[in-house]
Parts: structure tokens; sequence; C-alpha cells
């Protein structure tokens, strides 16, 4: 089944005129992990929020579970993590966990039972009567990743989730989120400027190319399933890594210094 | 009650803290007076007891008759500070719920900001002496229209802060709640509610002790005698017989006001959840 189909998509802003994205045409399967990868200004982050209707397209359509972008945003069809935890500092992590649960209108019965799920799915049972305050960075973004599946949604959008950590806390959220993506069989649009995470966590890499924002290569993952802390030593790893670089560099990632260093270090 | 037991447990040092300011300012006051009596200063005036009386003059007379065989100043003072109590408390309420309707009506619409902001701005440039006789006119003299002119000097804070306070959530907070499809409904109680209510008591802690001053000033065109306002008027007339008593009642004037901004702050610790850092 086909989760995400999007054709002939273009999107500008029409303040100063800018393309953000022309003609991108996508198709995302059931159960796919899908990372959205390019230097800056590629408009990854956009194509995301396209998908989830938090903007508009300019033309092109966008199917989110066989309807329209907005129909599936009103359906609640997907669960979306930012690049900040975006936590509400006055609730309790449980109640930030069932923040979605409420907006649906569910009792407080079954937001309890729900919530107390999800803080185990993340391995974060026992902090639900704490504020997101007192948590480390990495734990504020488990709770942010608990929010969004706590309406198990068919989709989940992550827009840069774990940029903002250090590398030993993203490899490991890493290895967690293979293991809930598993479980939950879901299906997930991951942004990311990293390659070896994109490559460590997909099974389809989408290499964008800047100004405008084009699709300029697909490499799929055959790494197999489940990947574990070894699978980043796997020669296929690094040729697959090359690969998406090789991409990276012919699409001029050479101005854009942060996706380029961080492809010579791995 | 955790936020109770923890505010009290804060409090001693607290206590101990304002008896020493307190303490220091009594001696200041009399160091001022010795200074300027032994010297014969008279600039930025002479010092006497009928321009600046002893402390211990001003605190002996709330506990004297403020007239023959009267009952003592301070069960006067008590029952005029507890009238303008009600009187500021009333406009309080008033102009803090009538403020916080505004912003939520004004955040809601860039074009009401537009046309109205002006004219709430303008409001405040109007002394409230000016005001406060036709509000009387307009509602007969009482303590309603008392109350009626401290709340139109709470609302002003209360508006403003408020309306940056719905303003100030994350945008991202705002798209997250996009997200979900939530209503505008969802999207004011769950997100622009809370995240105003650091602006909302910084505006409530101002409008507090504005509301006191407010009422003091709507009882002078009423004519009503039972509130600080009256006692203020009145111990103004026998200001050169007995000076103290003026002190004595801007003293417990003072007090009123202080008390109404110490509730606003308790108010605060019991509903402001938030991240050390951000309590204002």
């Amino acid at each position: 089944m086909t989760v995400v189909k999007i054709e002939g998509l273009t999107k500008t802003f029409p303040r100063g005129n800018v393309t953000a994205l022309q003609g991108i045409d996508l198709s995302i399967e059931a159960g796919e992990f899908v990372s959205l990868i390019g230097p800056s200004g590629c408009g990854k982050s956009t194509l995301l929020r396209l998908i989830g209707n938090l903007v508009p397209p300019s033309s092109g359509t966008i199917e989110v579970n066989g309807k329209s972008a907005q129909q599936a945003r009103l359906d609640h069809d997907y669960g979306m993590v930012f690049q900040d935890s975006v936590l509400f500092d006055w609730r309790t992590v449980a109640r930030n966990v069932s923040l979605p649960l409420e907006l649906l209108g569910w009792n407080r019965a079954r937001r309890k039972q729900r919530t107390e799920e999800m803080l185990k799915l993340v391995e974060l049972q026992g902090f639900g009567d704490h504020h997101p305050w007192q948590l480390s960075g990495g734990m504020q973004m488990r709770v942010a990743i608990a929010r969004a599946l706590s309406i198990e949604p068919a989709l989940l959008l992550m827009d840069e989730p774990f940029g903002a950590l250090d590398e030993m806390t993203r490899e490991r959220l890493n290895i967690e989120l293979l293991g809930i993506w598993t479980r939950m069989q879901s299906t997930v649009v991951f942004v990311t400027h990293s390659i070896s995470e994109a490559v460590f966590l997909s099974t389809r890499v989408v290499v964008m190319s800047p100004r405008p924002g084009r699709v300029a290569g697909v490499v799929d993952v055959d790494l197999p399933q489940p990947r574990t802390f070894e699978t980043r030593e796997q020669p296929r790893f690094f040729e697959l890594v090359t690969e998406v670089r090789e991409l990276l560099r012919g699409v001029g990632a050479e101005d854009h210094g942060s996706v380029l260093a961080e492809a010579e270090q791995v | 009650m955790n936020a109770v037991a923890r505010f009290s447990r804060r409090a001693a040092p607290r206590v101990a803290t304002t008896i020493l300011v307190l303490l220091a300012i009594w001696g200041l006051w009399e160091l001022y007076r010795y200074i300027w009596v032994q010297t014969g200063w008279t600039w930025p005036f002479p010092v006497n007891a009928s321009t600046l009386p002893h402390v211990h003059v001003i605190v002996k007379a709330l506990f004297e008759p403020s007239r023959t065989d009267g009952p003592l100043l301070i069960t006067v003072l008590w029952h005029s500070a507890v009238f303008t109590a009600k009187e500021a408390m009333t406009g309080f309420l008033i102009g803090g719920v009538v403020g916080f309707a505004l912003a939520v009506g004004l955040v809601h619409s860039r074009l009401a900001q537009r046309a109205l902001l002006p004219y709430i701005v303008a409001s405040q440039t109007i002394p409230i002496l000016a005001v406060a006789p036709m509000v009387v006119v307009w509602l007969k003299a009482g303590w309603q229209s008392v109350a009626v002119i401290a709340a139109y000097l709470t609302f002003f804070p209360v508006t403003i802060n408020t309306l940056r306070g719905l303003q100030s959530a994350d945008p991202a907070a705002h798209e997250l709640l996009r997200s979900y499809a939530a209503t505008p409904w969802q999207v004011l109680w769950r997100l622009r509610v809370p995240a105003s209510l650091p602006y909302v008591f910084t505006a409530l802690k101002v409008s507090a002790t504005a509301s006191v001053v407010g009422a003091i000033i709507g009882e002078l065109p009423s004519s009503i005698q039972n509130g600080l306002g009256g006692a203020i008027l009145n111990f103004n007339q026998y200001y050169s017989l007995v000076p103290q008593n003026l002190w004595a009642t801007n003293l417990i004037a003072a007090a009123l006001g202080i008390a109404f901004f110490l509730l606003v702050v308790l108010a605060e610790k019991l509903v402001v959840r938030r991240a050390p850092e951000h309590v204002v």
C-alpha cells in the first residue's frame, strides 16, 4: 500500500520569490523507512512539512493514505517529531505524551493507559511525573517520540529529531527508533543532514539537490534487519555511505560545509 | 499542597530579611532626622515634628484614639482599609477579567489590534482624576463606582501583557498543534493561555497595587468617607495639628497595596509551573 504519493510537486515562497521545491515525484510504501538528505536549502524540511500539510503546495498533488494531505492531517493519520522536542514546560512528561489524546477527546482512563504504554516503549517508565526541564536532551526527544506515537499513526514524520544531540546519544536513539519502527510497523519519513544516520536507519535514502530542491537520486539500502551497532562496521555500510556521498558531491554539496565535513568523518 | 509547603519553608528567611529591611529604614529615617535637626539644615526642607515625625510617634498614633473617647486609630483605619480593599478587589477582578478577555479577542484579530490598541493606550493617558468624577456621575457615588475606577487602572497592564504572552508560544508549538488539527479553542487553552501565564502574573502584580491606588483616588470625587481615601482627606485637614495620623494612614494604605501584591505572588506560585529559569 502506498502511504505517501507525491506527483509534480512544486513549492515557491512568494516572499523573495524562492522556489524551494520543483518537480518532486516520490512514492513511499507502507513499512518503509525513508530518509531525506541534502545540503541546507534543498527543501527537505519543507517537503516533510508539505506531507504533513503544515504548508500548502504551490502546485502538484500530495496524497497520504490515499487522501489529500489536508484530510490526512484532519484524520490524525500521522505524528510529527520536530527538530526541537517542543515539549510544554507547564505539563509533566506524562501530560505531554497524552496531549494528542486530549486533543482527540480520549477519556482520562484510556489516556492514562496509553501514556504508560508509550513511556514504556521509549523506556521512560517512572518519569511521567517529571517536568521536561528535569530531563536530558535525549530523554526529552524520547518524550517527543512517545507523544508522536501515542495516537498510533500509520506515518511518522521526523524533522532532524536527533540533530541537536551528541553522537553517542544519537546512535543509541537510532537503535531505539528502529526497534520502535519494527514493533509499531509504521512508515517513517526522516529528514537528516547526517549521511551515516540516513544509511543506518533507512530502507531508502532520497538525496536532494538545492536551489531549487529536486530529487537528485535514490539509494536503496539493502543492509540486513535488524540493524545493530555492528551494522556501522560492515563493508556494505561504507559502500552505501560512499554512494550517498558521491550523489551529494554531484549536487554541489561542496559549497555546504556541514554535509561534506560530516561525510569526510565517516 | 506541596507548593504551599515549599512556599512556607522558603518564607522564614524572607520574613527575617523583611524585618531587617524595616529596621534599616527606621534607622536611616531617625539618622536623617537627627543630622538635620542637629545641624539645622533647611534643604530640601526643615526637619521638625510636623514635616517628619518620629517613626515611634507614627506607630504610637495607631494605638491612640483618633478623637476623644473614640476608637483607636488603627481600628478606624482597619475598617477603612477593609472598605477600600473591597472596592480595590472588585475593581481588580473586573479589570483582570476584562483585560484578559480583551487580550484574547485582540490576539485573534490583527485588524482589531490595529484598530483598537491605540485607543486602549489612549485611555491610560487620561488622568484618573479626570475620569473618576464622570464615573461617579454615571454610576452614582458608591463603592461600585469606585470599583469601576479601580478596574480602569487595572485592565490596561493586563491587556498589554496578556496579549504579549498569548503571542509568546514557540512557532513550533503552534505547528505541533496544527499537525494534530487542533481547534482554535484548543490552541487557546492548551497553548496560548499556559504560555501567557508568566506575562499575565507580571501584569497582575502591577495591577494589584494600581487597583488599590485607583480605589483610594476613586473615593475622593465620590465623597466616600468610609475608605482610606476619606481617611486621607480627613487627616490631611488636621495635618498641622496631628501630622502623625496622616503618616499612619499612609502606612496602612501601603500595607494594603503590599498585601494585594503578595496575594498575586502566592497565586503565581500555586498556578505557574515553569522551568526555574523561565520564572519571571
